[in-house]
């Protein structure tokens, strides 16, 4: 191989990138595949058994801090929530959410980062922290086999923005999430397989960050990749698009916490 | 937080070949990397992973910077008497961790 043909490939899936964007659209609803289907039979082992799932590392964390004390309310999750696997069951798959006092859309992380300045006077975890990622997998892990819901009316009108940020064609390189997503997933760029991009897993352990990771992560590697600037964490744009995915994905099954390459 | 986690049958026969996995959390650093302002990260890895059983070291692995993060390791012994494994870990930076487990033989 040489060192052109990457460039080659690209030129190439943006080209027929630009012919299915004329008559295409959204993915047909029975259509639709999680990134697990296209998995290797080893990633599918490692996500299927718990015991070589390297999420358990995070989720087993994230209860521990479900039930620690925290912030100078000196509170735990667990003493306003409960027994998680009870009351955290389906919540991440209803999530981003609409924030009745925020009057925006908020995700997960945002959610757990809320509680933390509002009930327990805790100062607020960062962004792709351990903490933070290992509550988020472990209430996502809650909801593991539910179908993903999106019914909130209120979320409509960011659903509407995140579906124009989707198909924006955005960065040097001039493409939109749904050129790939929509129009040419099942192809290659490079050797990698163009997903979907269900947000079913998240937050994923990827092998190739050796770490677990939130959606918006993943988002910001997509827009560094298009040569774009990424959305700040927490960026409303970013929770859009989070929110629109989340509509696109509405019926599948959550897979959190997930390994992907 | 390193934390390791063990899986091995609750109960196994006498003579019985059983599976046992062992994943533990760490960033598994190379050494070869590079901050953004061209700072060497310096490695921080597992040297070092042996598994005894009532004493005796049944398995044990050299690790290298090629080894991924978080370390998943599985290998398999006969059941002979019932008693502990006993695991060991020992990285850079004085990393130690151990962790042992109860075998029941029937």
């Amino acid at each position: 191989m040489t060192g052109s043909l990457p460039r080659c490939l690209i030129v190439a899936i943006a080209l027929a990138a630009c012919v299915a964007s004329a008559n295409g659209g959204d993915i047909p609803l029975d259509q639709r595949r999680s990134g697990y289907a296209d998995l290797g039979r080893d990633t599918k082992a490692m996500q299927d058994d718990d015991t070589s799932n390297p999420t358990t590392l995070w989720v087993l964390d994230g209860e521990a801090l479900w039930n620690q004390k925290a912030g100078s309310a000196n509170r735990a999750c667990a003493e306003c929530h409960g027994d998680a696997t009870a009351s955290m069951k389906g919540v991440a798959a209803r999530y981003p959410a609409f924030d009745a006092v925020q009057k925006s859309p908020i995700d997960l992380e945002q959610r757990i980062n809320l509680c933390r300045t509002e009930r327990q006077n805790a100062t607020p975890f960062a962004f792709e922290s351990h903490e933070l990622l290992a509550l988020t997998a472990f209430i996502g892990r809650q909801s593991r086999g539910m179908p993903i819901v999106s019914t909130d009316e209120k979320l409509k009108p960011a659903i509407e923005a995140g579906r124009k940020l989707f198909m924006q064609r955005i960065g040097q390189i001039d493409m939109s999430c749904a050129q790939c997503h929509d129009d040419n997933w099942g192809k290659h760029l490079t050797s990698s397989l163009v997903p979907q991009g269900h947000p079913t897993g998240y937050p994923i352990y990827r092998l190739e960050w050796q770490n677990l990771g939130s959606l918006q992560r993943r988002l910001r590697n997509c827009m560094i990749g298009m040569r774009a600037e990424p959305f700040d964490y927490g960026a409303p744009e970013a929770v859009a698009l989070e929110a629109y995915l989340m509509w696109r994905a509405r019926g599948l099954p959550v897979e959190t916490p997930a390994v992907r390459p | 937080m390193a934390r390791p986690l063990i899986n091995v049958p609750a109960k196994v026969k006498r003579g019985q070949v059983f599976e046992i996995k062992t994943l533990i959390s760490h960033i598994m650093e190379t050494g070869f990397r590079y901050t953004t302002t061209g700072q060497r990260i310096p490695r921080d890895i597992i040297t070092f992973f042996s598994c005894s059983y009532n004493g005796e070291e049944i398995f044990s692995a050299d690790f290298y910077p090629a080894v991924s993060a978080n370390p998943f390791l599985t290998f398999y012994t006969v059941a002979t008497e019932s008693g502990t494994l006993e695991f060991k870990w020992i990285g850079d930076n004085g990393f130690s961790e151990t962790a042992s487990v109860p075998v029941t033989v029937e």
